[in-house]
């Protein structure tokens, strides 16, 4: 019975608490979350700086254990995994776009798409990151290195690189925070684009409230509880 | 997914991207560096035995007392070996109504293997090396002979029962003995001629070589063969059983040269660490990324794994083929020194340099590479989360084995390895304490200082990792260059000294009692000094604690020998100034009426004699018995005059005895040795200058070597010092765009970074001054046998050197930073 509702929904959390003990004591960031995404769904998590967005992702996406509390991934409880096992959990089906970019500096545009293919022994890796750059718009700048590209075209190269593998669930950590509004909006652009074309989950994290209208759905994270509109 | 493909394939990007540009270029110098000193040594190693082979003309003699069973030879056929056979027995020549004693030597075709025979055609002609042996019906002889037995080149004499012409007069034989009071004057002829003179008789006292030459494991092979047949009377010498005063020069030169690629990979494994720990740090980033894009944790480190393996391999097959390059370059630049040819190369260094940049690549980076394994992947959100730090425990334990295993290994000399290893743990362990001081010390100074002082310093201490891995660095690379250093100049000045220009090259022998004083006036007043007359006396060893000494008792030819032969024996009240008591006491004033003796250590081994024997001599008819009551060394290549046993005045003194002594005797007086033969007919003059020359040679060339190598290891350090500096090259970068953003002024930052690496520098050099003359200290009482002084004055140098060429490469290596505008430098983080 738990398996039919859990593939109905590809993420799920129920009574997540997160604090970090410190030498200054100890730091509750996240009080009580709880959150079911649908599939083909685009959640937009907004929240002061210092909220605890980033943290809510990363326990998300089995990247941080939670204190107490369940994450569910594609049905899957993240509490019984360790971290090996969540990352096999991963491999293939998420995708992840960062706010400081999170390109490999050593190697070319396409090379850094073509990353997660390889790593999922996909055949033709070469060719699908070739048509995820194109469909980025990016297509003369397959074998600049990072540091020759701008941070919009940096940013849509790692959006090439977040859908080419087809992930089921994409988390995106304030993706247009470091650019400029204009090359922000197009940025957006393609990303929502691309998410409407695979269907994939979106769980975006942003304090950009025009960002935010673009998603299905508006959650915002105060005193480490997620509410519902403004 | 296919780790290892992917590995492959990430290596490939990293190589055209340039990230692994350092840590490769490190590594292909480091192994052409340890392959090609390698080859190096490896080649003049054998060059220099084999130039040292010359004084047995072969590389390895076997001698025998009967004649040599045919086995011996059919074996060095069957190896392909060059050989020779030659016999030696005195032999007395009677012309006309003259009878002189020589000692006849035949050879056969090929004699001499190593070295040359000199010869001359006419009494008065130029010398020229001699390539063939006497023809039949031919002897050559040694000049004094012509005079003695008063005939000319041309005339002929009778040696047993055959004629022969004599063709030549013979200047330099190789394997001349060196023993000075064998007399005879020597006679050559060849071997097929022997027969018929019927000296071969079962009585006669012929000693049978054979001579063999070929590459050391052939002869190795050989020899081990050989001695395992156990044939009895045989004895199989080499150079360093033959001629004992040239061996502890050729285990020192070989020692040296060990060291020297010993230091070559050092150097080479403290700059492969530097780099590699910053490549390894640049990953972080794509460690958690990888993770994050769902690899396991043994999938990254197996990732970086095959990487870093593919590296090695590439790197260090270039490495090799550039040390071999290299090597040719060196070989062909020294080769002239050495008269006899270079031997060829050998595989072993290739595969030794390959060996060596993959173990050094892994016992530097593997630690740091599990490390990757444990970026938490949580890192692509939060870029301050990094892997714990490596535990320094398995960060020691893997650079100290694969140190360890590469050192003993390439050293092959447990005792110096270990010490060297010992020594620079030692090293280590200080080096990390000072720079943890350093930068406690340096954190409130930065404060009451201004401008460059101020910055140069704050980086110093506001960055304790990078501070102490440049210090350790440096410090540990020029350790074990210093080392290098002292070991060289204090080898060299042993050479050098083992043999002065005023050592003895004339010997008198024969001088009778009455004669003493008059010859003694006779050289001081020709401005001769010698180290005075010592009484010479000749005596049969009979019994070693009662029991008849015979050949019988005897298995080696040497023990044969000695066991009939007369010995000089000599008394003195003082041991000669060479000498080292090692075991028992020299006696004292009072004790010199006692019945002792004290004995040479060798023979005293060849012979069985142990501390506290009796032995018994016949001297002149009558039986002398005493007490052996010490036993000493004698350094033989003195040329001093040295007698195998000596006993107190008190046990010899009224013996008969004739006297001898040694001086130097420079050319331009040689008048003065005619005047005294004249005046004292019955006294023998001995040249040895031949002998002294061909010493010389040998050290001469041993020190060349030494010299070339040490320079090549001097390139070696380069390498470490570009990588100790690239090791705060992102770090610089990132406070020079800062510093340069707020306003900086360029020239203020240019000499803040000279102060800072040229701090960093003469503190190493300081530190690594005392490690080495502790090092060195320990080395030179243990391996190399050489004395050891405290040079004080090499620690100011030590000091200046290193804070001017580290503080010179670093500013010149920051130079860019400075000139490029901040923006860019900032991209590039
Ligand atoms: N490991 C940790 N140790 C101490 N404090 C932590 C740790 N992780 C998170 N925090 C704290 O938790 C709070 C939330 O951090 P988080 O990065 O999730 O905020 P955020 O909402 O993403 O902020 P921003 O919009 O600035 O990115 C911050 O105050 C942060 O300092
Ligand atoms: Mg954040």
């Amino acid at each position: 019975m738990l398996q039919t509702s859990s593939n109905q929904h590809p993420v799920t959390a129920s009574g997540l608490v997160k604090f970090v003990e410190t030498s200054a004591g100890r730091i509750d960031i996240l009080q009580r979350i709880d959150l079911t995404v649908s599939p083909g769904e685009a959640v937009a998590i907004l929240g002061a700086s210092g909220s605890g967005k980033s943290t809510l992702l990363g326990l998300l996406a089995g990247l941080d254990e939670a204190s107490s509390g369940e994450v569910r991934l594609f049905g899957t409880s993240l509490g019984d995994l360790d971290e090996d096992g969540r990352a096999a959990l991963r491999a293939g089906k998420v995708g992840f776009v960062f706010q400081s970019f999170q390109l490999l500096s050593g190697m070319t545009a396409l090379e850094n798409v073509m990353l997660p293919l390889e790593l999922a022994g996909e055949r033709g890796a070469e060719a699908a990151a070739k048509a995820a750059l194109t469909a980025a718009g990016l297509s003369q700048r397959l074998h600049h290195y990072p540091s020759q590209l701008s941070g919009g075209e940096q940013q849509r190269v790692a959006l090439a690189r977040a859908f080419a593998p087809d992930p089921q669930v994409l988390f995106a950590d304030e993706p247009t925070a470091n650019l400029d509004a204009h090359t922000g909006e197009t940025v957006a652009d393609l990303l929502f684009s691309l998410q409407e074309q695979s269907d994939t989950v979106l769980i975006l994290v942003t304090h950009d409230e025009m960002l935010a209208r673009r998603c299905d759905r508006r959650l915002y994270l105060r005193d480490g509880v997620l509410e519902n509109g403004a | 997914m296919n780790a290892f493909q992917f590995a492959l394939r990430l290596l490939r990007r990293d190589w055209r991207a340039g990230e692994l540009r350092l840590l490769a270029s490190a590594l292909v110098i480091a192994v052409a560096s340890v392959t090609s000193v390698g080859f190096f040594t490896d080649r003049i190693e054998r060059a220099m035995a084999r130039q040292a082979s010359e004084v047995l003309a072969a590389d390895l003699r076997i001698e025998s007392n009967r004649p040599l069973p045919e086995i011996l030879v059919a074996e060095a056929e069957r190896l392909k070996l060059p050989y020779a056979r030659t016999l030696s027995f005195p032999s007395v020549i009677l012309h006309r109504d003259t009878t002189q004693l020589v000692q006849v030597k035949a050879v056969s075709q090929g004699y001499p293997l190593r070295g040359q025979m000199r010869v001359r055609d006419s009494v008065d002609g130029e010398d020229r090396e001699a390539v063939t042996v006497p023809a039949s019906g031919e002897v050559w002889l040694e000049e004094r002979l012509l005079p003695l037995l008063n005939i000319t080149l041309g005339d002929s004499i009778k040696l047993g029962k055959r004629s022969f012409k004599v063709a030549r007069i013979i200047t330099y034989e190789p394997d001349r003995s060196a023993n000075l009071f064998r007399l005879a004057p020597r006679l050559m002829v060849p071997t097929g001629d022997i027969g018929e003179t019927g000296l071969l008789g079962p009585a006669s006292r012929v000693r049978h070589y054979l001579l063999l030459a070929g590459p050391p494991s052939l002869m190795d092979d050989y020899r081990r063969w050989a001695e395992a047949l156990d044939i009895g009377g045989v004895e199989v010498e080499d150079i360093r059983s033959a001629r004992p005063e040239l061996r502890s020069a050729l285990d020192q030169g070989g020692r040296f040269l060990r060291l020297a690629a010993a230091t070559a990979i050092l150097l080479c494994m403290v700059a492969v660490a530097l780099s590699s720990r910053r490549f390894v740090e640049r990953q972080s980033d794509s460690s958690a990324l990888i993770r994050c894009l769902g690899a396991s944790r043994r999938e990254v480190v197996q990732i970086f794994i095959v990487r870093l393996l593919g590296l090695g391999l590439i790197a260090s097959l270039i490495g090799v083929l550039a040390g071999l390059g290299v090597q040719t370059l060196l070989i062909r630049l020294v080769g002239h020194w050495f008269s006899s040819q270079i031997p060829a190369p050998t595989a072993w260094p290739l595969v030794s340099g390959m060996i060596t940049g993959i173990l050094v690549l892994i016992g530097f980076s593997l630690p740091s590479i599990i490390r990757l394994g444990a970026v938490p992947p949580l890192r692509v959100f939060r870029r301050h989360l990094d892997a714990p730090p490596i535990s320094y425990l398995l960060f020691l334990a893997a650079a100290l084995l694969s140190l360890s295993i590469l050192l003993i290994w390439q050293i092959g000399d447990d005792k110096m390895a270990l010490r060297l290893i010992g020594g620079l743990l030692a090293g280590l362990a200080i080096l990390l304490l000072i720079s943890r001081m350093l930068v406690y010390l340096l954190a409130p100074l930065r404060n009451l200082t201004a401008g460059s002082w101020r910055y140069g310093l704050a980086s110093l201490s506001r960055n304790p990792a990078t501070t102490s891995i440049q210090l350790t660095g440096f410090g540990l690379g020029f350790t074990v260059l210093l080392l290098l250093a002292i070991v060289r100049v204090d080898l060299l000045a042993s050479w050098q000294g083992a043999l002065p220009d005023d050592s003895p090259n004339q010997f008198l022998i024969n001088i009778q009692p009455q004669e003493v004083d008059a010859v003694d006036a006779l050289l001081a007043q020709g401005g001769i000094k010698t180290n005075g007359l010592f009484p010479m006396i000749r005596g049969r060893l009979v019994s070693i604690d009662g029991n008849p000494v015979s050949r019988d008792n005897y298995e080696n030819p040497r023990a044969q020998r000695l066991a009939t032969r007369d010995f000089n024996i000599s008394h003195a009240t003082q041991p000669q100034s060479d000498n080292k008591i090692v075991s028992g006491n020299w006696w004292t004033e009072t004790q010199l009426h006692e019945a002792w003796f004290s004995v040479e250590q060798g023979l005293a081994e060849t012979l069985g004699i142990p501390l506290g024997a009796e032995l018994e001599f016949e001297i002149a008819g009558s039986r002398v018995k005493g007490r052996v009551e010490n036993l000493r060394t004698v350094e033989w290549d003195s040329f001093n005059v040295n007698f195998f046993v000596i006993g107190t005045p008190g046990l010899l003194g009224a013996r008969p005895a004739t006297y001898i002594t040694s001086f130097y005797l420079p050319k331009e007086k040689r008048r003065l040795l005619h005047t005294l033969v004249q005046r004292f007919p019955s006294i023998t003059a001995l040249d040895v200058t031949a002998l002294m020359t061909q010493v010389r040679t040998i050290m001469d060339r041993g020190a060349l070597a030494v010299e070339s190598v040490f320079l090549f290891t001097l390139a070696a350090g380069l390498v470490l010092l570009y990588a100790g500096i690239q090791a705060s090259h992102e770090l610089k970068a990132q406070e020079t765009a800062v510093l340069r953003t707020l306003g900086v002024k360029r020239s203020v930052l240019l000499l803040s970074t000279l102060l800072e690496f040229a701090l960093l520098g003469g503190l190493a050099g300081l530190v690594s001054a005392a490690l080495a003359s502790a090092i060195s200290y320990s080395l030179a009482h243990a391996v190399f046998n050489l004395p050891w002084q405290l040079d004080l004055s090499m620690w100011f140098s030590a000091l200046l050197f290193g804070a001017l060429c580290v503080g010179i490469a670093g500013t010149l290596a920051s130079r860019t930073l400075l000139n490029t505008p901040p923006l860019v430098t900032m991209r590039k983080i």
